[in-house]
């Protein structure tokens, strides 16, 4: 359904209608859709890139899942103890219980919908180690397990009657009366705007990892969803929490950033620094010192797949090998590059056809290896090191129905939060995607279909019209949107890192001010057809929006959990453990932040982690 | 210029394979510095001409770093589709230097440095703007292929067994990254522009993925007859060459399937050999 409505500057915009409005279609978003086409609502999906082409392509590791194929002793209840035990106990208990409860099913249901995953010796999915897991639990596909899910979501969802709105852009929510009443964007290829008429909105636009430098994340990750949710009146909880992932490649510089799977270490893979020594077992935290292995000989007999045998330290949370990683470097033990070195040439003295083996398993990292770097990695060690690679802070939701603190807007996937909590165990993330999505179009087309008509007010998208093509008009001594966005990124990765200091991120306030104040006179060149340039311009402020919102909420947590660590405050401290720090759009336009209670855990729930951890 | 890269440079760490020596690392740090000419095709809707830039490049770039540093430092609205970079989304097809290639996965100093090297858009498809074409019918082709279809749950908990084998043999087709470098090339498409009848290798290779698949039931093998134009394909394997994933699209999707059309309605079996020969594309 397409109408046209003349409004501002005497434009066309091309107006659609729809019930749900999904925002985003990497794996949440089509989940999302496909949910809630199949309820019978008018159900539209944009995507700023090509359908299929989403970050989750990029996931290699493999979906969470306990559906206790290798290892009988695995059950929805450990899951959930891992995760909050990795999420170092501030995320929302009722997420974590579902998630544990319902990924299994999620899992199941793909594979009803023609997703291949690699399969145990009686024909069933097979599952491998991750870190953080107790047990093996991730579904995959060799290492290209996010692949096979978007292909089988998007293989499945064009045949489920859902109107696909490829590159195309949102810049704002609308609202009707505090309930969310659409979006409103435009297309890349023709710079058209696009208003979109819906009574509920899902926003599954994924993370922030372009707010950094070195980051494993595609160009799209620069917080739309995040951003929009904010300006639209709804709060954002844990944004402090950025998980720099442990094995991002580091050379040639070009390459910087791109993901080396988990699954590395998973297989066996090991982390040396220059003198040789694997630093990994110097340092255990307590908690975790019951479940890791004593002796390089028992680590590799876990990976393996010895039952008696503990998991070896590279699979501790990210974390935490992040952190000791970065010590290593700092203290004058990093490889050549500035990194450390992982090897899984090694297990050659252990297994006969080690590099076939490599090759079967890991296959996509052998490739990237080969092509971008050179090395071939069944014969050399990899130089890594940390890359900014996803957001457990996103939209704040409620738990069952991902319905954010604003009336008839959702959130699933990286752009919520909650799961998580303070880091995220590897392959949750995919189980996330599916069991949220699901969730989130199941529950966005029944708040649809039970609540009425929205109206549009065009003051609104006329507004949003206006502040995009400002760029076009402005030319003397206009700003650069690449030499904007590229000195953020500096800023951000340099003072709102790994290692955070008070002092640093005071600095990095200050920075954040004086880009948005620059960026209102970012200018552009060129018409609006397909232009890059324009559309950095764009994104500046998105970006600029969750970089503060990092940066606030990290100066507020003066202590260190999961992904956020201070230097000054390098303890985790009992009184921050029981409250999410929330910001929320003030009156007066200004970020403001609240430390909301997080609510006792249920008896039930409280006694698995008992049980589990004692 | 861009020297080229040492083979096998060696990384080691000591004790942990060969040992990368200081000299090595100061000639990386110090090595591959210089400037390289790439002439992009600029312009919109079809109409364009090549404008050379000439860059800065270090050691390890790849032809998407070159043309995100011209358009970041010369020309801010240079058209570029592209989103992963790492060879897993297939956003960033081009013709390079006239072959049809990833630009993230295709590195400078793999190209000839006497000459500067051209970047073009996928010709087979509509221009937009750049290096940017319409790849929009490649997405309605999808939804006319019958979709998938299992047989009935093997266990009562509603799951299935298969053989490792037997999964692996469709894995290999479901690689495809949807680059459509296999559709840019294929003279069907591209001289003969038979979008209408003709679905394409991208397709054949989905479709075989389906009609492989250990679980699928549907029956695809009239439709690729007919709507689907299989016989079109007259085997030049143009497809494999440039696939990006190295997956055997001839060998392993478009003749298998072929054989299934063949064996379908083509019998008896004395008529074969003739037949595959008529289904030129002259068909």
């Amino acid at each position: 359904m397409s109408e046209r409505v003349s409004t501002y500057a005497h434009e066309d915009y091309q107006t659609v209608d729809h019930d749900v409005l999904v925002i985003g279609a990497g794996g949440a978003g089509l989940r999302a859709a496909i949910e809630a086409a199949g309820d019978g609502v008018r159900v539209g999906l944009v995507c700023k890139s090509l359908l299929g082409k989403a970050h989750t392509v990029m996931a290699e590791g493999g979906v969470a899942a306990a559906l206790a194929n290798v290892d009988d002793r695995d059950s929805w209840r450990v899951h959930f103890a891992d995760t909050m035990r990795g999420g170092q106990y501030v995320n929302n208990w009722r997420m974590v219980e579902l998630h544990a409860r319902e990924a299994p099913e999620r899992v199941k249901e793909l594979e009803a919908w023609g997703a291949l995953f690699d399969r145990t010796v009686d024909g069933r999915i097979l599952q491998r180690n991750f870190g953080g897991h107790r047990y093996p639990r991730l579904a995959h596909v060799g290492d290209r397990t996010g692949l096979e899910m978007i292909r089988t979501l998007q293989d499945h969802g064009v045949h489920a009657g859902i109107d696909v709105h490829m590159e195309c852009t949102v810049l704002t929510l609308l609202t009707d009366g505090g309930r969310v009443s659409g979006a409103f964007g435009y297309d890349r290829e023709r710079g058209r705007f696009r208003l979109f008429r819906a009574k509920a909105v899902v926003l599954a636009t994924g993370g922030i990892g372009r707010a950094y430098k070195i980051t494993s994340n595609s160009w799209e990750y620069t917080g739309d969803g995040h951003s929009l949710a904010y300006h639209a009146g709804a709060a954002l909880q844990d944004m402090e929490f950025v998980q720099f992932h442990p094995t991002g490649m580091i050379w040639p510089p070009s390459v910087r950033g791109i993901l080396v799977t988990e699954g590395v270490r998973g297989e066996g893979g090991v982390l040396r620094n220059s003198d040789g020594r694997r630093f990994m077992f110097d340092d255990i935290p307590e908690n975790y010192r019951p479940q890791t292995a004593d002796s390089e000989d028992e680590g590799w007999r876990y990976t393996q797949g010895d039952r008696n045998a503990r998991r070896p330290p590279e699979l501790l949370t990210r974390d935490h090998v992040a952190r000791c990683i970065v010590r290593e470097v700092r203290e004058g033990r990093g490889s050549p590059h500035g990194g450390v070195f992982l090897d899984i040439s090694w297990i050659k003295d252990r297994l006969p056809n080690a590099a076939e083996h490599i090759k079967r398993k890991l296959p996509s990292m052998y490739h990237q290896f080969r092509q971008l770097a050179n090395i071939d990695i069944t014969r050399q060690p990899m130089e890594i090191g940390p890359t900014t690679h996803y957001v457990m802070g996103g939209v704040r939701v409620d738990g069952d129905t991902q319905m954010s603190t604003v009336p008839g807007l959702f959130a699933a996937g990286e752009c919520a939060a909650g799961l998580h909590g303070a880091n995220r165990l590897g392959g949750n993330s995919l189980s996330d995607l599916l069991v949220f999505g699901k969730r989130a179009g199941e529950h966005a087309a029944r708040f649809a279909r039970t609540n009425g008509a929205v109206s549009i007010d065009g003051a609104q998208a006329d507004a949003a019209a206006r502040a995009a093509l400002a760029p076009f008009e402005r030319h003397d001594g206009a700003e650069q949107p690449y030499h904007l966005q590229e000195t953020l990124q500096e800023r951000m990765q340099e003072l709102v890192g790994i290692v955070r200091t008070e002092r640093e991120m005071r600095e990095a306030l200050g920075a954040i001010a004086e880009l948005k104040a620059r960026a209102a006179h970012v200018g552009v060149r060129g018409n609006r057809e397909y232009n890059p340039g324009w559309h950095t311009a764009l994104d500046l402020g998105h970006l600029l929006t969750v970089a503060e919102a990092i940066t606030r909420s990290a100066l507020e947590r003066r202590e260190s959990r999961g992904g956020h660590f201070r230097e000054d405050f390098p303890e985790k401290d009992p009184a921050y453990a029981d409250f999410n720090l929330v910001v929320r759009k003030g009156a007066d336009g200004e970020m403001q932040l609240a430390r909301e209670p997080i609510p006792p855990l249920p008896a039930e729930l409280a006694a698995i982690i008992e049980e589990m951890t004692g | 210029m861009t020297t080229t890269a040492p083979p096998e440079r060696a990384t080691g760490a000591p004790g942990a394979g060969d040992a990368y020596t200081a000299a090595q690392a100061a000639q990386d740090a110090g090595a591959a510095h210089g400037t390289r000419t790439l002439r992009v095709w600029r312009g919109a809707g079809g109409t364009g001409a090549f404008t050379e830039f000439t860059t800065d490049v270090v050691e390890g770039m790849v032809v998407l770093d070159a043309i995100h540093q011209i358009q970041a430092e010369q020309a801010n609205d240079l058209a570029v589709r592209w989103n992963c970079k790492a060879g897993k989304c297939g956003s960033c097809s081009a013709e390079i230097n006239g072959k049809p290639k990833l630009m993230c996965m295709t590195r400078l100093d793999e190209l000839p440095t006497d000459a500067p090297i051209t970047v073009e858009p996928m010709r087979a498809f509509p221009h937009v703007r750049d290096l940017v074409s319409d790849v929009s019918w490649n997405f309605r082709v999808k939804p006319q292929i019958r979709r998938f279809t299992p047989r009935p749950p093997d266990a009562p908990d509603g799951t299935w067994r298969m053989r490792q084998a037997d999964v692996d043999r469709v894995q290999e087709f479901r690689q495809c990254i949807e680059c459509f470098l296999c559709q840019d090339v294929c003279h069907v498409l591209r001289d003969h522009h038979k979008h209408e009848t003709f679905a394409g290798p991208r397709y054949f290779v989905h479709a075989a993925a389906l009609e492989m698949h250990p679980l699928d039931t549907a029956d695809r093998i009239p439709e690729l007859r007919q709507a689907q134009g299989i016989g079109y394909c007259n085997i030049t394997k143009c497809c494999t060459s440039v696939c990006p994933e190295h997956i055997a699209i001839t060998d392993n999707a478009i003749i298998p399937l072929k054989e299934r059309v063949v064996d379908r309605f083509y019998d008896p079996v004395g008529r074969l050999v003739q037949l595959f020969r008529r289904k030129s594309p002259a068909h």
